[in-house]
């Protein structure tokens, strides 16, 4: 057993006896979960936030139910960004939890480094779920998790990550885990919605999707939102789904038995194809859902480990 | 399709090169042989170049023609007749048309508009923002599969710094160039002649020469940020040229083209408050007018365009800051660039390069060259014909011309396209 972590902030960084144990743990979870036993005297007496200052329903709710699996008491808050100013509201809001006697602190935020700043002010252990551009590590690992069991490994896999990579946490948090993992990583997208030295990260990078999709055995498309679509960094939605939209016939390009991801909410037409993501062959797309909840129950294990309170 | 022999012509065909007396033989609309020893087939007409150049039909990579919207100033199959007798078999139509080119269809309509003339293949730029309004990107890659050969908004400027570093950006997954008219739209709002003393003494409102320049440089920015390609349309400076070879020095991927009025005229053209000669951007000093000479020569420019744009009565009987600028150009694009090769800053080989393969190439076009087997789109040059530009007698619909009463050396005595003539 790896030593607990503190906080999980972000992929980057974690090694992958880390990343691995997580996962070995998660799969646990899936076993009980699917078993329709709980574990409910685990985290008993904790408390469990889910802090967002962003809208979010799967994310939110999947750490809800990992929570009352796992039997910790759950709240949830809502804080809208609109009015305040951001970072004032974020240290009070700190010290408001410090006084709640908040174990476990789950935060979505729409800026960058929102959780890395809490986690400096608050003692329960902080979880990104989700921070601007930047990382979303629960999203990853139940990605991970989720090829692991189709695949039985991660490493030597392809893995071609489509669509708008500028603006996604999503993809830099599986790019960290996957290439940490020993998986090639692609990234295919008009050259408008590829980060600055991208290469950097150790992706390659694709703008044609019959190239990018070469031999792949994992497809994951990302979501596009709508303001990006009309000629701002995107002509529009139907040359996007021309060229950059997941169907079978970009798909053919990859393995035959490659399978399709997404992490959702889906704009179907627009990154992906319906027929490709309800195909029940090759997308894993609802079952990327369940082990979000599987995972999200390891990693409140895991970081409760490092509190010393006891209960 | 009637077969020909044009027999006794100096063949020149700068892409490979090729300089000599010979024949070329036409069967069913393509180059069958060409060479210096050429057998008549039997049934096979013959025309007798009687020793003029015979070298490729014309690419003009930069041309208004009119349609959609603006016919009553120039029509596809009026700017054909234009061209055939100014020997141009390829023209790149530009796309701030009414509506402008930003829809696939359009693209598909302006092929077919050149296709029904005979005498001309349109190869359409499609509109690089929509409507070529400069605020949202167009469709780029719908547009270049239906056949677009490029982006630009035509004679307006694509002036946000922002849409520019987008368009060029994704262009340049599709493999696409963004042509711009380098002129920064700020300075040169309601300019209409060139800053200095000639525009001071008549009292015009000036665009200065840097507006060119600056546009220049910050595209070259852009195109090293990106690694997207830009074109500069019809250079004018010396300073922006000075930018532009530069900028290839370094490898970037950096293009350009000037039109016969920027090497051909200076300022002092627009005389008496001569309209024809209010072009934009606007006739610049001699000392520019020199460095677009030497640009031609020395290799920094790649192409010579007509930068054709057709006017009518309306838009130039007017004041000379209230008129439209522009001038037609397809007649006299060959005779106005031979005057640079009889003064002796250019050969003639570079002058036809400029002409054909060298706008095809930049347009990604097979056309501009004498291969076997390839469309006989041709172009028959008397280099001793002497001719004098009168408007009002020039082919086509629009007349105006800013080189009305020019003479000139050199003309078009036979056109083909597709092994058909065309003209003469």
């Amino acid at each position: 057993m790896i030593a607990p972590h503190r906080h999980l902030l972000q992929i980057e960084g974690m090694h992958p006896p880390q990343i691995e144990t997580m996962l070995d743990l998660a799969e646990s979870y899936v076993l009980l979960n699917r078993s329709g036993k709980t574990q409910r005297d685990l985290l008993r007496g904790r408390t469990l936030i889910n802090l967002f200052f962003e809208d979010s329903t799967r994310t939110r709710t999947s750490f809800e139910l990992a929570g009352k699996r796992l039997g910790a008491d759950v709240i949830n808050m809502s804080v809208s960004t609109s009015s305040v100013n951001k970072g004032e509201t974020l240290l009070d809001t700190a010290a408001t939890l410090n006084a709640m006697m908040c174990d476990l602190l789950v935060v979505r935020h729409d800026q960058s480094g929102a959780p890395n700043l809490l986690a400096q002010k608050v003692d329960a252990a902080v979880i990104n779920a989700g921070d601007g551009t930047h990382e979303h590590p629960t999203q990853a690992l139940l990605d991970a998790l989720t090829i692991r069991r189709r695949k039985g490994k991660l490493e030597g896999l392809v893995v071609a990550i489509c669509g708008d990579i500028l603006h996604s946490r999503v993809a830099r948090s599986n790019i960290h885990l996957l290439s940490a993992m020993g998986s090639t990583v692609r990234v295919v997208a008009p050259p408008t919605l590829i980060p600055a030295d991208a290469a950097r990260l150790g992706v390659e990078v694709f703008h044609d999707m019959a190239k990018g999709l070469a031999g792949a055995d994992v497809v994951m498309a990302l979501r596009l939102q709508r303001e990006r679509m009309n000629g701002g960094m995107v002509p529009s939605a139907r040359e996007y789904f021309r060229f950059y939209g997941l169907d079978f016939e970009k798909l053919s390009h990859a393995r035959p038995d490659a399978m399709v991801m997404h992490p959702g909410p889906m704009n179907r037409g627009v990154e992906i194809d319906s027929a490709v993501a309800d195909d029940p062959v090759r997308s894993v797309i609802k079952e990327q859902v369940e082990m979000g909840v599987a995972v999200r129950m390891a990693v409140l294990d895991i970081l409760s480990r490092g509190q010393n309170r006891n209960v | 399709m009637s077969d020909v022999l044009i027999d006794h012509v100096r063949l020149l065909d700068p892409a490979t090169g090729l300089d000599q007396m010979g024949a070329l033989l036409v069967r069913h609309g393509k180059i069958l042989d060409f060479g210096p020893a050429l057998g008549r087939p039997d049934g096979v007409a013959v025309v007798d170049g009687e020793g003029a150049i015979l070298c490729p039909g014309l690419v003009d990579m930069r041309v208004e023609l009119g349609e959609p919207g603006g016919e009553f100033r120039e029509t596809v199959a009026s700017a054909a007749l234009a061209a055939s007798a100014g020997g141009i078999t390829t023209v790149a139509a530009l796309p701030d048309s009414k509506p402008a080119i930003d829809d696939p269809a359009l693209v598909r309509l302006l092929r077919a508009r050149g296709e029904e003339t005979g005498r001309i293949t349109v190869l359409p730029y499609g509109a690089a923002t929509r409507g070529c309004r400069g605020e949202e990107m167009s469709e780029i890659g719908l547009l270049t599969e239906a056949g677009a050969v490029g982006f630009t908004d035509g004679a307006r400027a694509i002036g946000s710094v922002r849409m520019m570093r987008m368009a060029l950006s994704y262009a340049a997954a599709f493999g696409m160039k963004i042509i711009q008219h380098p002129e920064d739209p700020e300075l040169a709002q309601g300019g209409a002649a060139t800053q200095g003393e000639l525009a001071t003494r008549l009292g015009l409102p000036a665009i200065p020469a840097a507006a060119e320049a600056i546009m220049v440089a910050r595209d070259i920015r852009l195109a090293q940020l990106t690694g997207g390609a830009v074109h500069f349309a019809h250079v004018s400076t010396g300073e922006a040229l000075a930018l532009i070879r530069q900028a290839r020095d370094r490898g970037l991927q950096v293009t350009c083209d000037t039109a016969p009025p920027y090497f051909d005229l200076n300022e002092t053209a627009i005389g008496a408050y001569r309209t024809f000669a209010k072009l934009s951007p606007p006739l610049r000093a001699d000392s520019d007018r020199l460095a677009v000479v030497a640009g031609l020569a020395d290799g920094t420019i790649d192409a010579i365009a007509s930068d054709h744009q057709p006017r009518d009565a309306d838009d130039k009987r007017l004041p000379f800051a209230q008129a439209t600028p522009g001038g037609t150009g397809l007649a006299t694009l060959l005779g106005v660039t031979l005057a640079q090769v009889q003064g002796g800053q250019i050969s003639l080989m570079r002058a036809i390069e400029m002409l054909t393969c060298a706008p095809a190439r930049l347009l990604g076009s097979t056309a501009g060259t004498l291969a076997r087997g390839a469309a006989a789109d041709l172009c028959l040059l008397d280099l001793d014909r002497v001719w004098q530009v009168n408007v009002g007698t020039l082919p086509g619909k629009a007349q105006n011309s800013p080189f009305d009463g020019r003479a000139l050396e050199g003309r078009v005595i036979g056109t083909w396209k597709a092994g058909r003539r065309v003209f003469g």
